[in-house]
């Protein structure tokens, strides 16, 4: 379903501009193919600037017009947005994804950004004479996971779609911001998780929806909280800050937060590092233990982020028993608060973590016996078909809902009030600019639009199931060793 | 244990406006006069705030504003504009990168280490110390937290010579010599940048910010004036062999530097034979043949090595080395050669941001030498409008002692607690030992290619995408 901006006046690429020699002929209205004019009352305005293409139109307005009184010309304002890793292409075609559903037709690159390495050098490749499954309906084309790889009487969970929330905790994000994320996973029938920060009561409708966060803060965590869920994830470390703890600036401990954190208003809050519990793999499994005692069906999850030897704390977490998801966060991503020398140096890139990862497990035999996901960096369905065939099983997100919910990376989310676009905030004036509504039909649509670009990529590459390109990088080429 | 080191850092402010990477532009043309206009809902309101530097005719309002694109998406006749500032674009060079300047700005006037949200925005890998990344450790190693001050992480280093044993008499006392070392608190000495607006006054400023620090300042000798006279204990001067006589190595000097030449063991008796107790550095460039060097100077008794790369970061005879690079093969060398505990390694050379510290320690580093950042926190353009003669737009000549002195003590103390989290986040609390440890580091080249190596087959016909 087409859900607008908030805003009055999207960013695009393009900006069209009508002079007084218009004579509302309403040629431009009729040729366009993107909606771009618009005729009111007799008279024809350019409504949808955002949505024009540019020199890639196949019906140019601008040479169409009898009089000349159009022209195209790119958007100076598009130019001071997004970086490296999430240009402003990737960025307006989020918007788009979550505003239609769909990939962007032209206009702009929505496959990879421009870091000059990892996933932005990788390309998929696609041969010409293997068979393309071109005549099979979307819906025969499978990109469920199934998260429960031990025959036992655990829960057995299948999500839809490869694809589910990464841990964003109440304080760093709005409660509407979560109710969102939850609602569009529950739609899609795939998870969210409730970070460290507590487990708001708004979220009980989506609970089996729910992943609940166990890390070092213990921030909101109880015996019932573990008790609503299906999955619960312990989070070691975190790829923003790889070996440093959480950090919720005192501006953010608003009443609201403080009551389900248990703590005081307007002071800062440490989740310490590490797990000062746990210094081995049997501590780890104490807690996985502790876990079972409470809720004996829970799957349990081991969010860490990528050290050198992240391939024996992959093994180790098989070792210490249960049912597990070796969740792999990679030092790029995240969308917390984090000192920048972190999130540039400490750890190594998902892009190398996962293969390291999948090949260690496949040689020590358990590697059908563990689910990995992987995530830190995931931008676009690319970048999803990208890290499975580098040998994950599926991807969380966290920074794509919220670019998807129009955050610009403006990278204030930590400062003072918050998010100034009402996502990453607590503060109730600023948590009312966006709706629940909203929020999650955005977050639906951008997943529905990854999910039918996964399916086009498996379908060129003759799959009918994503688990087919569990680390088959034969389909992968990278650029630099071509 | 000591009592920690502390590095007490307070906000001071810039004296120019600084140079931001984009601007708002809002037409009049046309407004409706919105009884509530964006501008009056700004939340960090920036147009509230906002006024002009008469002096120099640049609004505060570029500086002020956050990059929220509200006002800019939420009026109504979409007369509010952002553009790039091309004047942000054009400083500094592919080393010394706008962004890097910038950075240095803040941190010089906050003292605090640049956070953010949202991931990391740069490009994946690049040239020299950014083609490396730094380990970390959880579950089957522990961590340290030394920046809430729960645990202790030393960041001092000993420059000189420590022994490789301690030798005691049958009455429990020390035999032989008691070893002669120079305890640092960081692993950072200051070192004067080779051009600059620099006046007096910087450089009593600087060498003020070096005794607040407890470092050094490395200057050549000419450079010592009487303005320095009570300051001679955190200089490290630089000796001409020709050209400077001993005599005027300030007297309560404790370390000086001379350049590398054939005949150094000449030059090094004589100084001893007038201060019998300084320390003596020798400044090898980074170039060709510098292993050799380092090690006859090992062998020679020498026990301090300064490897002097580039103002980019490179070797001095060939750009496309970096020193990175250079810093580990001097450091294999020694190691090779049984000899490495017998030197202090210090390394020099367009170090721009805190890992930088880390990493050229990772390499084989004991410590390193901050350059052009202690004139970047004076607001430093890397315009070099100085090399040529001309004025410096940032009047750096102007500036006080005692402002230039807490820019640089913010900027360090920055570096210091970025020190510490990476460490933290290794586990190593002790900088001494962080020194060599390659196996704690992961390096581009061979990450990338036992990743993707294989990747590289394309039969005819396919597609990429």
């Amino acid at each position: 379903m087409r859900t607008r901006s908030r805003f009055r006046n999207p960013i695009g690429k393009f900006r069209v501009n009508r002079t007084d020699d218009c004579i509302a002929c309403g040629k431009c209205v009729e040729i366009c193919p993107y909606g771009v004019h618009v005729e009111r009352r007799g008279q024809v305005f350019v409504e949808n600037n955002y949505l024009c293409v540019g020199t890639e139109c196949p019906e140019p307005c601008y040479k169409a017009c009898p009089v000349q009184a159009l022209s195209v010309r790119r958007n100076p304002v598009f130019d001071t947005l997004g970086d490296f890793r999430w240009t402003n292409e990737l960025l307006a075609s989020t918007w788009y994804m979550a505003e239609f559903g769909e990939s962007p037709s032209a206009g702009l690159e929505y496959k990879v950004g421009n870091s000059g390495g990892g996933f932005d050098k990788l390309r998929l490749i696609f041969n010409g004479n293997r068979s393309r499954l071109e005549d099979i309906p979307d819906d025969d084309i499978d990109v469920s996971l199934e998260l429960n790889r031990r025959d036992d009487n655990a829960y057995r969970i299948r999500i839809e779609v490869p694809v589910y929330g990464g841990g964003m905790s109440y304080g760093s994000v709005s409660v509407t911001t979560m109710v969102s994320r939850a609602r569009a996973a529950a739609a899609l029938g795939t998870l969210s998780c409730t970070g460290e920060g507590g487990y708001p009561d708004e979220l009980k409708p989506y609970d089996d929806h729910m992943i609940t966060q166990v890390a070092t803060g213990l921030f909101g965590v109880k015996e019932e909280t573990i008790q609503r869920v299906k999955i619960v994830e312990f989070k070691y470390a975190q790829g923003a800050k790889p070996g440093l703890g959480g950090h919720l600036l005192g501006d953010k401990v608003t009443p609201g937060v403080a009551r389900m954190r248990e703590a005081v208003v307007g002071y800062p809050l440490f989740s310490p590092f590490p797990f000062h519990s746990v210094y081995s793999v049997e501590d780890h499994k104490k807690h996985v233990d502790w876990i079972k005692a409470i809720n004996p069906k829970a799957l349990v999850s081991v969010k860490v982020s990528t050290p050198t030897d992240v391939d024996m704390v992959a093994v180790g977490s098989y070792y210490a028993g249960a049912h597990i998801i070796i969740h792999l966060d990679g030092s790029y991503g995240g969308t917390g608060a984090a000192p920048d020398i972190a999130k540039k140096n400490i750890a190594m890139p998902i892009e190398y973590a996962v293969p390291k990862v999948h090949r260690f497990l496949q040689e020590e035999g358990v590697r059908d016996k563990m689910t990995v996901i992987a995530s830190g960096g995931i931008r676009t369905p690319h970048d999803v078909a990208k890290i499975i065939a580098l040998g994950a099983d599926g991807v969380c997100t966290g920074t794509a809902d919220l670019v998807a919910l129009e955050c610009v990376r403006c990278q204030n989310c930590e400062s003072g009030r918050g998010c100034a676009r009402g996502i990453a905030t607590t503060d109730t004036e600023l948590s009312e600019l966006m709706n629940i509504e909203w929020g999650a039909q955005r977050i639906i649509n951008m997943y529905l639009a990854w999910r039918k670009e996964l399916i086009r990529i498996l379908r060129k590459l003759g799959m009918k199931s994503i688990k087919e390109l569990v680390g088959r990088t034969e389909c992968l080429v990278h650029l630099d060793y071509m | 244990m000591p009592s920690k080191y502390m590095i007490h850092t307070k906000p001071v402010p810039n004296r120019f406006e600084p140079v931001s990477r984009s601007g708002i532009i809002a037409w009049e043309e046309g407004c409706l006069k919105c009884a509530v206009c964006v501008k009056k809902r700004c939340i960090y309101d920036v147009y509230d705030k906002r006024g002009i530097d008469s002096r120099h005719m640049i609004e505060s309002i570029d500086n002020l504003c956050m990059n929220c694109y509200r006002c800019v998406q939420n009026c109504p006749k979409e007369l509010i504009h952002k553009s790039l500032n091309p004047e942000f674009n054009a400083m500094g060079d592919s080393h010394w990168s706008p962004p890097i300047i910038v950075r240095l700005w803040k941190q010089s006037q906050t003292g605090k280490i640049p956070v953010s949200g949202a991931g990391y925005p740069g490009p994946f890998s690049g040239p020299g110390f950014d083609s490396m990344w730094t380990d970390m450790s959880e579950i089957v190693r522990p961590t340290r937290d030394g920046i809430h001050g729960r645990e202790y992480i030393s960041t001092a280093v000993d420059i000189g010579k420590t022994p490789e044993h301690l030798m005691f008499n049958h009455s429990d006392t020390l035999e032989g010599e008691v070893p002669s070392i120079i305890d640092i608190p960081l692993p950072i000495l200051l070192k004067m940048p080779s051009f600059g607006t620099i006046s007096s006054n910087t450089i009593k400023g600087w060498a003020m910010g070096a005794r607040r620090l407890g470092t050094f300042i490395a200057l050549p000798m000419e450079k010592i004036d009487s303005a320095l006279e009570d300051m001679g204990g955190w200089l490290m001067p630089l000796v001409l062999p020709k050209g400077t006589s001993i005599g005027n190595i300030p007297k309560n000097a404790k370390i000086i530097e001379i350049p590398w030449t054939e005949e150094w063991q000449g030059v090094v008796e004589d100084i001893k034979g007038c201060f019998p107790n300084i320390f003596v550095s020798i400044r090898i460039p980074m170039a060709e043949g510098m292993d050799e060097k380092a090690l006859s100077l090992a062998r020679g008794g020498i026990s301090i090595i300064h490897l002097e790369g580039s103002l980019m970061s490179r070797f001095m005879d060939d750009n496309t080395r970096n020193l990175k690079d250079g810093i580990r093969s001097v450091h294999m060398k020694l190691v090779e050669e049984n000899i490495r505990d017998g030197v202090t390694l210090l390394a020099s050379g367009g170090l721009a941001m805190a890992e930088h510290v880390a990493k050229a320690i990772i390499c084989g580093a004991d410590t390193v030498f901050v350059d052009f950042p202690i004139l970047i926190a004076l607001e430093c353009r890397m315009c070099r409008r100085c090399t040529k003669g001309l004025s410096c737009p940032v009047e750096i000549d102007t500036a006080s002692p005692n402002w230039v002195a807490s820019r640089v003590v913010n900027l360090i103390g920055a570096w210091h607690n970025q020190l510490i989290e990476v460490m933290g986040a290794m586990g190593i609390r002790d900088a001494r030992r962080l020194r060599g440890e390659v196996g704690r580091a992961m390096f581009f080249d061979d990450m990338d290619r036992a990743a993707f190596e294989s990747m590289g087959q394309v039969e005819e016909g396919c597609e990429l995408e």
